[in-house]
């Protein structure tokens, strides 16, 4: 996307935006729980769209394979065993629908704030128009610069692992 | 207009692929008939030839039938993703060098991630239809696959360690520089492969999932008609990706076998090997109008005719395209890679019928206890070959032969080890975690 | 390259999105998927930033960051299921035995 007419660019960038805004609303207001899980996983098929846009495919990729394909499977195994029919008949939202609309304002309100106030901190750096490849560039960053975070993600997953079939083992009789 | 192309291909798999897929299940039931000592459809068209035709006009009119309580959106929709994902896979496979609709950077990967999404077809699939075998058989099918991918994609990065990059057009091409098939370099990969993709495309004998003696259809029992026949489709429609991945970073893709030997028809600038794709097109056309005349009636005698005049033609395409250097890489290179598809599906079918079906605890344990820590192993070793071949100057013969049997060491290792487990848990008194 | 402004105005909206998600629904399980949300957010907001200087530190975060994530929906799917065996309920408000 880098060299694609900027019109393009921008229509891409809407459509992928629009869509993830959208799917992320009605899967938080959604009823049923499988609606919303259905929900999310188009909110980050869109937000792999927003990186494939940001000429990042490796990471549009790797969103895809482990977000969308792994956790969200994950998610989607867990809300079928657990039987929710009890749950989506009950009242789904609590009484602290104030306090998120006050968070909403302040928020944006911050957001708004920091732009009129001095905009030019979020002017865009001539950003160099050709990179090179991403996948060697993040790999290369990945197990040269960053190699002990790497290693230590690899044993966090680990611990991880383990503990997800402890908590959903039964107890032996 | 740069994207012309690209959509002209993806038109034409769109179209071809669902007559493809029709006729690779009139293959798998005369494989089948042939194994089991019988003849097969024989009555729609001669050999039964028209069979898919008829199949899918009769699953186009069938009625369509919702389950009351189903979540209709859903039910709906499953199929649907199924479908396109499955579809959407071939938007990375090389044909031939030309043949391609997207040459991605990282195509593998993306042919990787468009595989874990077919998922969501069958778990939606399951769950829509509100009946407890189609959700059961649905989570039984969504495990397995998951289990799978796994150890399909290590055995995928073995290969991808010999060829260096992750687009396909690259992986053949690093092929055909190497001199030999990366089969021939990660034998071991490409085992773990065979029977990953089997497990992945749910076929037997991993099918308990959807077995008719098992689940009833496990998560495709509700659906009926034309909804039923997309799920066919997708399943089929998978076969080939995963045989299109198998033939690329495995068998050659595009490549003639020995693409180097240049050896000459006396005189022509012909090669010898160049004529195997002409020979076979004039044996099958040859064999269809020596059959012809055989046929019990009026219009088989003719579909039978229409079928060697067919074959004759693709015959003379062949020979045509030896004089046109221009296109010849394109449709000979589209010829191999279709032959090649063919043999590991027909492998895929010769299985089918020749392993009883695996347990359902008998399959996950072989996917995580074996498969993934051989295909770890598999991974090591192939990268140690490779700094032994290029960094300390080892024969290539030497550094792969000592890895692959350090592999299968491992294996055998392994094995012993699921034996040794397999008699403690038989042993132990049952119960208790 | 289109204005980073915009990715951050997505990013925040996402983030915003997730954050009423998290404070206001009752049941667990889409609790722990507006968290995700959250942390989609702030993927967006690395990998824009990444881009607009041309590095790829943003885009190696964005990396743990999943890699986070899915560890934690992993433990926090195995903590609702053992919950669910235990209480029979997967309603935030109902999960109150260590309230006085």
């Amino acid at each position: 996307m880098g060299t694609a007419p900027i019109a393009l660019q921008y229509g891409f960038f809407y459509f992928f935006a629009g869509l993830a805004i959208l799917c992320a609303i009605l899967m938080v207001c959604g009823r049923n729980v499988v609606h919303s899980a259905i929900f999310l996983i188009g909110s980050l098929l869109a937000t792999a769209g927003i990186y494939l846009q940001l000429t990042a495919e490796f990471l549009f990729i790797v969103q895809v394979i482990l977000y969308v394909g792994g956790i969200m499977v994950l998610f989607v195994f867990v809300i079928m065993l657990v039987n929710l029919d009890v749950a989506s008949r009950q009242r789904q939202f609590n009484k602290q629908v104030w306090l998120a609309v006050l968070l909403t304002i302040v928020l944006g309100g911050e957001l708004g704030l920091m732009t009129h106030v001095d905009g030019s901190i979020f002017n865009s750096v001539n950003a160099p128009q050709a990179l090179p490849a991403n996948t060697n560039e993040v790999a290369t960053a990945l197990f040269q610069t960053y190699m002990l975070p790497f290693e230590i993600a690899s044993i966090m997953l680990l611990v991880a692992m383990v503990g997800a079939v402890l908590m959903a083992k039964r107890r032996g009789a | 207009m740069p994207y012309l192309l690209p959509v002209f291909y993806g038109i034409v798999i769109v179209l071809v692929l669902p007559l493809l897929a029709g006729y690779i299940v009139l293959l798998e039931r005369k494989v089948m008939a042939d194994m089991q000592a019988r003849l097969g459809p024989m009555r729609v068209g001669p050999h039964g030839l028209l069979q898919p035709i008829a199949d899918a006009l009769k699953l186009l009119i069938k009625e369509g039938i919702i389950p009351a309580q189903a979540d209709r959106w859903i039910f709906l929709a499953a199929p649907l993703v199924s479908v396109t994902m499955a579809l959407l896979a071939y938007a990375a496979l090389p044909f031939g060098p030309v043949f391609q609709i997207a040459d991605l950077d990282i195509g593998l990967l993306f042919i990787l991630a468009i595989s874990s999404l077919g998922v969501y077809g069958i778990v939606l699939g399951g769950w829509a239809s509100n009946s407890h075998f189609s959700l059961l058989g649905a989570m039984r099918s969504a495990a397995q696959l998951v289990s799978y991918e796994t150890a399909a994609g290590l055995a995928l990065v073995s290969a991808l360690l010999l060829g260096g990059s992750l687009s396909m057009k690259s992986l053949v091409e690093a092929q055909d520089q190497a001199g030999a098939w990366f089969i021939f370099f990660a034998p071991c990969g490409f085992f773990i492969y065979l029977v990953a993709s089997i497990a992945e495309t749910n076929r037997a004998p991993f099918d308990l999932p959807e077995a008719e003696s098992e689940l009833v259809a496990g998560y495709m029992t509700e659906y009926s008609g034309f909804r039923w026949s997309l799920y066919f489709l997708a399943e089929y429609a998978n076969m080939i990706v995963v045989a299109g991945i198998a033939t690329t970073l495995f068998l050659g893709g595009w490549l003639r076998p020995l693409a180097s030997f240049h050896g000459h028809i006396l005189g022509t600038p012909i090669e010898i090997l160049d004529i195997f794709p002409v020979i076979v097109f004039l044996g099958i056309g040859g064999y269809c109008f020596w059959r012809a005349p055989r046929q019990p009636v009026q219009i088989q005698k003719l579909v039978m005719v229409l079928f060697g005049g067919l074959f004759l033609v693709l015959a003379m395409v062949m020979f045509g395209s030896l004089f046109v250097p221009a296109a010849m890489p394109g449709i000979h290179g589209a010829f191999w890679f279709i032959a090649k598809v063919l043999v590991y599906l027909y492998a895929f079918l010769w299985f089918r019928f020749t392993f009883p079906r695996y347990r359902f605890d008998q399959l996950m344990k072989l996917g995580w206890q074996f498969l993934i820590p051989l295909a770890l192993t598999n991974v090591l070793g192939v990268g140690v070959a490779q700094v032994l071949r290029q960094q300390l100057g080892w024969n290539a013969f030497a550094a792969f032969g000592l890895t692959l049997l350090a592999t299968m060491g491992v294996a055998a290792w392994l094995i012993t080890l699921g034996d040794r487990r397999d008699r403690l848990a038989a042993a132990a008194p049952a119960g208790g975690d | 390259m289109i204005p980073v402004t915009h990715y951050i105005f997505l990013s925040l909206a996402l983030l915003t999105i997730g954050v009423i998600g998290v404070l206001t629904r009752r049941n667990v399980i889409v609790i722990l998927m507006s968290i995700e949300l959250i942390l989609n957010a702030v993927n967006i907001n690395l990998v824009a930033f990444s881009r607009m200087f041309g590095q790829v530190h943003g885009q190696v975060f964005a990396i743990f960051i999943i890699t986070d994530a899915a560890a934690e929906a992993a433990v926090g799917l195995g903590i609702i299921i053992a919950l669910f065996r235990n209480r029979e309920t997967v309603l935030a408000d109902e999960m109150d035995i260590l309230k006085w």
